[in-house]
């Protein structure tokens, strides 16, 4: 092993840690001097644009511009030539197992449904539980450690969970050792296509499930904060008028932490749609298993087309903006009520 | 005393009624259930955990779980997985990413915060709202521009970066991808938190002939410690643990590519039953568990303030 590299590089280290910090502040302290030179009346005017400027122009950028130009480029094939909607046509053929169609429906059948609702079910259990025991920070971190981890090294994780041994050899995965014990057949469950090849829900499952571990402490902790802020007396109060855990569950805490739920749902809905470093590390879009991201990534790298990776991105945008728009209404709601 | 001894009697009354073994039983299932869930939880990572102390051999005749039985544990794996690839190398590169990735974004990222919070100036509330909205875009939406204009314009690529020989230079196009990626987030969380601070501090302090730049460091960037915490603990996680990103810029560069890429190729080059992903795996979680471990509370506070807006 070469940790002489590391040694080497330390320097280089030291030079980035201070000098990135350094120009940052030298650009806003100049900035102001400049300010402080111009006539009273023009201050006011100019002063803010020195302080958002370099967040909007890299805003601009790298988010704003460059998604208007992929729109663009959506409608061009490699060369830059206008080919209207043929990169669309060819995402869109041979319905269903063509084209992009098999990523569609992964991503917002499969992943969309069940990732959301796992998550959120996991999550909302796992906090009306914990919030009943005297050790709940601790289960509670142990849960959320996942969330600090890469998604590469969570799938690495789930790689040797779903390990497979031909029948009748020792099974080394422990899914397979659990189900073997109960005298069931191993499972090849990165691979699987049950029910039917045309629509192989098992193997997008355990990808499906193996994202959901990762994520569910992040659900979690956000709705144990939103259970702690129902009013203990309302819970109370439902218990002396004689309803049961379960009632008082489904009728009083359900309903109250609906608006927290709907946020962390909307949350999750677009890391569903996002999903990439799963699929990327475990089953590399193989075996029916392929999202729209991963998609994109191999239209442009491995095929080498942007016109197609840059109309598969749009349709991934097409899928992303309900949950946009949603958004946007939130946050002005909000604002309204400030 | 004799309240103690006046409550004797009735607590041995009621060890006896059924309903209080009910309740001892419903309250040993509680913990049972909790305790439950929370070790199948945590399984998945102690079974790699296991796996990765185990030699070679063992690992593929029998289960993580039989690992007491010889028991026979080894280091085998971490020192095999350190002579055979560039791990190292790949180490310092995500400290390389990462540290500045976090730093540009929450600086700046403050700046700006600061004037939607407190200064005024034409489009402004128009401006916030459209970062709000970037806040759900998918990064796939603009790559191939950013790639083309990096390779093609200015003619950024690793290696004509690493030939300029100023230090961090090839890292530099990664750094404002990420800063620009994570800027909404940054500046929607700070702005956020700035503007619930009392204006009559500023006001005071104005008054006293303070200039924006001491409002701003000697006032508001103290009082938002917990916030830039938070902010930046999740930022630099979000970067360590950046794949696509990293895979997209500077994926073909091992000599500047992150851990992350590192052990994503390793997934597909050394296939996937191979004892060395177990502690490459490892190796790439320590910096994360420590800055989760380490700085939890803010990293939990992040994410509270991130999504539960409304």
């Amino acid at each position: 092993m070469d940790f002489s590299v590391l040694l080497q590089d330390i320097p280089t280290l030291l030079v980035v840690i201070i000098g990135v910090p350094a120009i940052l502040a030298a650009y806003i302290v100049g900035g102001e001097f400049l300010v402080r030179r111009l006539p009273d009346k023009n201050r006011p005017q100019v002063r803010p644009w020195i302080w958002v400027g370099p967040a909007l122009i890299l805003v601009a950028g790298y988010l704003l511009l460059p998604a208007i130009g992929t729109i663009g480029q959506s409608f061009e094939n490699n060369a830059g030539n206008w080919v209207g909607f043929n990169n669309y046509a060819s995402q869109f053929a041979d319905f269903p197992q063509g084209g992009a169609w098999v990523a569609i429906r992964n991503n917002v059948i499969f992943w969309l449904i069940f990732y959301t609702i796992f998550t959120l079910a996991f999550g909302l259990v796992l906090a009306v539980l914990f919030d009943r025991v005297r050790y709940e920070s601790v289960v509670k971190s142990l849960i959320f450690m996942p969330m600090a981890i890469s998604s590469v090294a969570l799938g690495i994780i789930w790689i040797f969970m779903y390990q497979y041994s031909p029948t009748g050899e020792s099974q080394v995965g422990t899914l397979n050792a659990i189900i073997t014990f109960f005298h069931h057949d191993p499972v090849v469950w990165l691979q699987d296509q049950w029910p039917s090849d045309k629509f192989n829900l098992l193997n997008n499952l355990a990808l499906i499930g193996a994202a959901t571990w990762g994520i569910t402490g992040f659900s979690m902790v956000i709705l144990s904060a939103a259970l702690k802020g129902i009013p203990g007396e309302l819970l109370e109060a439902a218990r002396v008028d004689g309803a049961g855990e379960l009632t008082v569950f489904r009728r009083v805490i359900f309903p109250l932490m609906m608006p927290t739920i709907v946020v962390v749902g909307t949350t999750l809905v677009i890391f569903a749609l996002k999903a990439f470093d799963v699929v990327y590390v475990m089953t590399g879009g193989n075996y029916n298993t392929d999202v729209l991201a991963f998609r994109m990534y191999e239209q442009l790298y491995t095929a080498g087309n942007s016109g197609h990776a840059s109309a598969v991105a749009v349709i991934l945008l097409i899928a992303v903006i309900p949950v946009l728009i949603f958004n946007l209404r939130q946050f002005r709601a909000v604002e309204a009520r400030r | 005393m004799t309240v103690a001894a006046a409550a004797q009697p009735t607590t041995v009354a009621a060890r006896f009624s059924p309903g209080w073994i009910t309740q001892l039983l419903q309250r040993y299932m509680l913990h049972v259930v909790v305790i439950g869930l929370t070790v199948a939880w945590m399984l998945p990572t102690i079974g790699l955990l296991v796996s990765s102390f185990r030699p070679f051999a063992l690992t593929k005749t029998s289960g993580w779980w039989t690992a007491l039985s010889p028991l026979e544990f080894t280091l085998q794996n971490y020192t095999d997985v350190l002579d055979q690839s560039n791990l190292g190398q790949a180490f310092f590169n995500s400290f390389m990413v990462s540290v500045p990735a976090t730093v540009i974004p929450v600086t700046i990222g403050a700046f700006a915060a600061y004037a939607f919070a407190w200064m005024k100036f034409p489009a402004r509330n128009w401006i916030f709202l459209a970062l709000v909205g970037l806040l759900a875009v998918p990064l796939q939406l603009t790559f191939v521009p950013v790639l083309s204009f990096y390779v093609n314009t200015l003619h950024w690529t690793t290696s004509n970066l690493e030939n300029i020989g100023i230090p961090g230079l090839p890292w530099v196009p990664l750094w404002l991808a990420h800063a620009g990626y994570g800027l909404p987030f940054s500046i929607y969380l700070l702005a956020n938190f700035f503007r619930a601070l009392p204006s009559d501090l500023f006001e005071s302090a104005e008054i006293d002939g303070a200039g924006t730049l001491t409002v701003f460091f000697r006032i508001i960037l103290p009082l938002s410690v917990p916030a830039l915490a938070s902010l930046v603990i999740f930022q630099f996680l979000w970067v360590w643990n950046d794949l696509l990103v990293a895979l997209i810029y500077v994926g073909g560069a091992p000599e500047v590519a992150p851990l992350t890429v590192n052990l994503a190729d390793l997934t597909t080059s050394l296939g996937q039953g191979s004892n060395l992903l177990t502690s490459a795996a490892f190796f790439s979680m320590v910096v994360p568990l420590i800055v989760f471990l380490s700085l939890q509370r803010y990293f939990v506070r992040g994410i509270l303030a991130g999504s539960v807006k409304g």
